[in-house]
């Protein structure tokens, strides 16, 4: 060996235990982009090769995909970091995203380098397969199961089994639409009822014995039309939740939509066909799937449960006074677990968007804070670190001072949900994205983050109807589209209010149109219409839920009520009187809409 | 190992560069400031700080600045610094314009040369002047008359290294963007030859095409990609030196990605 030969990798305490890749993938992703260019592949079938391999188009052009990198269950390892990190500076714009579905993905890359990427995911074990497209869309799971206070059980094995079984597999390749697996800890945490198929762990007394299983929700989803999901049954054991899995899948397959595109998820199915249809035809299917399956299909869980080991400190840095902002980024930031002397600690990013030096700082403070050794993204474009002894919050808060991660309020309503709208989607009207910044900016520089009121609320926005931002379930919602006085256009949002994503999942109720440059003022007038009616044990999401039940009795009694207020702040003054009321956040030409074809159906 | 096979040689790997210090038979330059030189470098290294050169980079005094580091026609020379190579490559680059044909970039920043625990020294070598002669390489340069003309034509490619936002936001029409960053791979300046060409050929970068590159004002970044050029083995590489502040500041034409706000997912 020569000295050139030598290279000083860290080694880390825990690797990878699943290994999503296939290297070959990414020759043959090459090649196909070659013959593409050459115009010996068609533009469709090439479009349904490219989502299925993780590759979506972007705004306005053909130059460029977005790559999204599932991140089975959420799990994520310092080494993988450190790859993101590099390859979000080599072939994307030196920042990623953490997307709400525990994808992270790279924006603005060359078509012709997508290859190179799936090769270098390759060597942490990463893949985007069938993270777009018609396919099983990353299996989701709580960031906190495994710690979580309410949990029956860790759903954790059975995100990961649910996965492995599925990718690749021959049987989800070409369903009527995408499907996808949300799994989670307790109600509470919830976006159980908001998918395809959603699970909460259960245990049972069987036979004075405990019986390990599910809850399971069907045919819910968001989109242009959202629906919320139903119980198939009580208990659902843990042998069923293949036979189970696979039989909806079947009658999805069988009888989804596959021509009217634009109604093709199968909560459209089980909406057109009435719920108990449905579930009798799951039941039955499950049923015969049972007899015919059960002595070979098998999911292969992995229950072994993980090493906890608190990393050695080299120096023992405990005892020294907490930096400023310590006692506000601990309260709004990280979680008790059930583990004793234990917290998750969850990192405040705008939008989910992350440097690529962010990145690779990450992966160190894993490697020296986290008794597991490895990080969860979560449902809300964000990042968590569990298994924080509590003795290590004051120097891992130091930590992430230094890297530009300890915004406080990544767990209160101060951390919007923005899709990406107008910075690269083709479907996007208005610039969702930025707008999810702005408000952050704004709400912690007002500290509105300390506010307990707020905390359990949410703001979620998307750039169009699609609600890829998910502002369906948000205590306040935003979808954008465009509005206009005289022949002046500007950037115009559909606000929602009440809507929910725990156990008592429901949608928000229309409330009014709001321009971009007036979303922060409404919202702040609703905080305040909020105190000075709330009664004592309030919170914005409480009250909020009563007005929009028709079940409020102070002065404001209906979204119609809310409506009335506000109608003043949203007039549109005329250009001359307000320029900058006319360009979108971003943005310093005049707004207009222009959109390109979207592949949300491909 | 790279580049052993090849005709042209781009890098030098540690071990040889080592050995070669040791036999006094290479020049050695440090391209950093000339306080982090003094402190300490490669022994044996003399230094040329980036500014020095650009404060005046006609042939003349390129050749002065030669000859004052006693480098003539056959001494072999090797250039590093601590920006990932690219600032060795501008200076390798003008060398080679001006006649110096047996010039590489070490393998590695100083950095990483520093973190294997190699050599250091803080002693500055005397050095005795030689004589090199001029012997200008005018096809390795492209100036900004010759990149307007060159660019309608069909087999020249024009390739952008700044970072991907400044691309979009900027840049000459009809360049393609390939940031410096993916030129390099771990703690190597430079990708394995193999590994290049892919990147390269993905790209439809092949062939005989005469291939030009520039990035944001001096020509660092895309000195590096001239040299990462070469070492996939395409040799009909030239610099535009002057760069995109040139280009701007001459009111030619540019062009961006329109109706899109990729600013706004950086999280800078
Ligand atoms: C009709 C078309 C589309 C529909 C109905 C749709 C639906 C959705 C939904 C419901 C989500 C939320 C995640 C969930 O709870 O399942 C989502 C996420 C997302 N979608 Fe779409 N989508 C569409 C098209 C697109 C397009 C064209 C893009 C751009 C390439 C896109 C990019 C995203 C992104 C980036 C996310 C993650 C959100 C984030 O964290 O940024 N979607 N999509
Ligand atoms: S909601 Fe609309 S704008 Fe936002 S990502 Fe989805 S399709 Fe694009």
């Amino acid at each position: 060996m020569t000295v050139s030969d030598l290279t000083h990798s860290s080694i880390d305490p825990v690797s990878p235990k699943i290994n999503w890749a296939r290297i070959d993938e990414a020759d043959n992703f090459a090649e196909t982009v070659k013959l593409y260019r050459q115009g010996k592949y068609d533009e469709a079938s090439f479009r349904r090769f490219r989502l299925q391999h993780g590759a979506y188009g972007t705004r306005m052009t053909s130059d460029y995909a977005m790559v999204r990198v599932k991140l089975p269950a959420g799990e994520i390892y310092p080494k993988q970091f450190e790859k993101l990190s590099q390859l979000s500076e080599q072939y994307s714009i030196g920042s990623a995203h953490f997307s709400t579905r525990e994808n992270i993905q790279l924006h603005w890359v060359i078509l012709e380098d997508v290859s190179e990427i799936f090769r270098s995911l390759a060597e942490v074990g990463l893949t985007s397969r069938e993270a777009c497209g018609n396919s099983v869309r990353n299996v989701m799971c709580s960031p906190l199961s495994g710690v979580c206070c309410d949990e029956k059980f860790d759903s954790t094995p059975y995100a990961l089994a649910t996965a492995k079984f599925f990718l690749r597999n021959p049987m989800a390749q070409s369903l009527p639409r995408k499907f996808k697996f949300n799994f989670t800890c307790c109600e509470k945490h919830g976006m159980v009822r908001m998918v395809d198929v959603g699970l909460i762990p259960e245990i049972q007394q069987i036979d004075g014995s405990e019986q390990k299983g599910f809850k399971i929700f069907l045919g819910g989803g968001l989109g242009n039309k959202s629906f919320v999901g139903h119980q198939l049954e009580d208990f659902t054991p843990e042998e069923d939740l293949l036979y189970t899995s696979i039989a909806v899948m079947r009658i999805f397959d069988r009888l989804g939509d596959r021509k009217n595109l634009a109604r093709n998820r199968m909560r459209y199915l089980v909406n057109d066909m009435g719920w108990e249809k449905f579930q009798n035809l799951v039941l039955k299917e499950r049923a015969i799937v049972r007899a015919t399956q059960s002595v070979v299909t098998r999911l292969k869980v992995d229950t072994t449960p993980n090493k906890i080991k608190r990393p050695l400190k080299i120096s023992d840095e405990t005892g020294g006074s907490a930096p400023d902002g310590y006692a506000r980024w601990l309260k709004t930031n990280t979680i008790k677990q059930k583990q004793s002397d234990y917290r998750s600690v969850f990192i405040t990013l705008e939008a989910g968007d992350i440097t690529s030096n962010q990145l690779n700082a990450l992966a160190d403070i894993i490697r020296e804070f986290s008794s597991e050794g490895m990080a969860r993204t979560g449902f809300v474009q964000n990042v968590a670190l569990r298994y924080v002894h509590e003795d290590d919050l004051i120097s891992l808060y130091s930590k992430l001072i230094q890297s530009g991660l300890a915004k406080s309020g990544a767990l209160t309503m101060t951390t919007p949900i923005g899709c990406s709208g107008t910075t690269s989607c083709n479907l996007a009207l208005t610039n969702s994205h930025r707008l999810a910044k702005e408000i952050q900016r704004k709400f912690l520089e007002l500290h509105l983050d300390e506010d307990e009121d707020l905390t359990d609320s949410s703001i979620k926005i998307s750039g169009c109807p699609n609600s890829c931002g998910q502002h369906g379930i948000a205590t306040i919602g935003f979808f954008g589209g465009g509005g206009r006085l005289g022949k002046d256009m500007y950037a115009n949002y559909q606000m929602s209010l009440g809507g929910r994503f725990d156990g008592e999942t429901m949608l928000g109720q229309t409330c009014l149109r709001v321009p971009a440059k007036r979303v922060i003022p409404v919202i702040l007038k609703i905080i305040e219409l909020f105190k000075e009616n709330k009664k004592s044990d309030d919170t914005l999401k409480s009250w909020i839920h009563r007005i929009v039940n028709d079940s409020e009795d102070s002065a404001i009694k209906s979204i119609n009520d809310i409506k009335k207020i506000l109608e003043p702040l949203v007039v549109p003054p005329t250009k001359d009187d307000d320029p900058d009321f006319y360009l979108d956040y971003g943005s310093d030409t005049s707004y207009h809409t222009k959109t390109g074809k979207g592949e949300c159906a491909a | 190992m790279c580049c052993l096979t090849q005709s042209v040689k781009i890098t030098s790997d540690i071990d040889s560069v080592r050995s070669e210090i040791r036999d006094n038979s290479i020049s050695v330059i440090d391209v950093r400031r000339e306080g982090d030189y003094k402190q300490d470098h490669i022994p044996n290294s003399v230094n040329l700080p980036l500014a020095t050169l650009l404060s005046d980079d006609s042939p003349e005094n390129v050749l002065k600045l030669v000859n004052s580091m006693g480098i003539d026609n056959e001494t072999p020379v090797v250039v590093y610094d601590d920006t990932f190579g690219a600032l060795a490559s501008r200076v390798a680059w003008t060398l080679e314009w001006i006649g110096h044909s047996n010039v590489t970039l070490l393998e590695t920043t100083y950095s990483n040369w520093k973190s294997l625990g190699l050599e250091i020294d803080s002693k500055i070598p005397d050095i005795s002047k030689k004589n090199h002669s001029m012997n200008l390489q005018s096809n390795i340069l492209a100036t900004s008359d010759y990149l307007e003309s060159a660019k309608t034509r069909d087999d020249v490619i024009l390739i952008d290294n700044r970072e991907r936002l400044n691309y979009l936001e900027q840049h000459i029409p009809g360049a393609m963007s390939l940031p410096y960053r993916t030129l390099a791979s771990g703690d190597k300046i430079l990708r394995s030859k193999e590994d290049m060409k892919r990147l390269l050929d993905n790209r439809g970068i092949s062939g005989d095409s005469e291939i030009i590159t520039y990035c944001g004002s001096v020509g660092t970044l895309s000195g590096l990609a001239y040299y990462a050029l070469k070492s996939a083995g395409l040799p009909n590489a030239k610099l535009y030196v002057r760069s995109f502040k040139e280009w701007k500041n001459l009111q030619k034409p540019t062009i961006k990605q329109e109706d899109a706000n990729y600013w706004d997912l950086s999280a800078e």
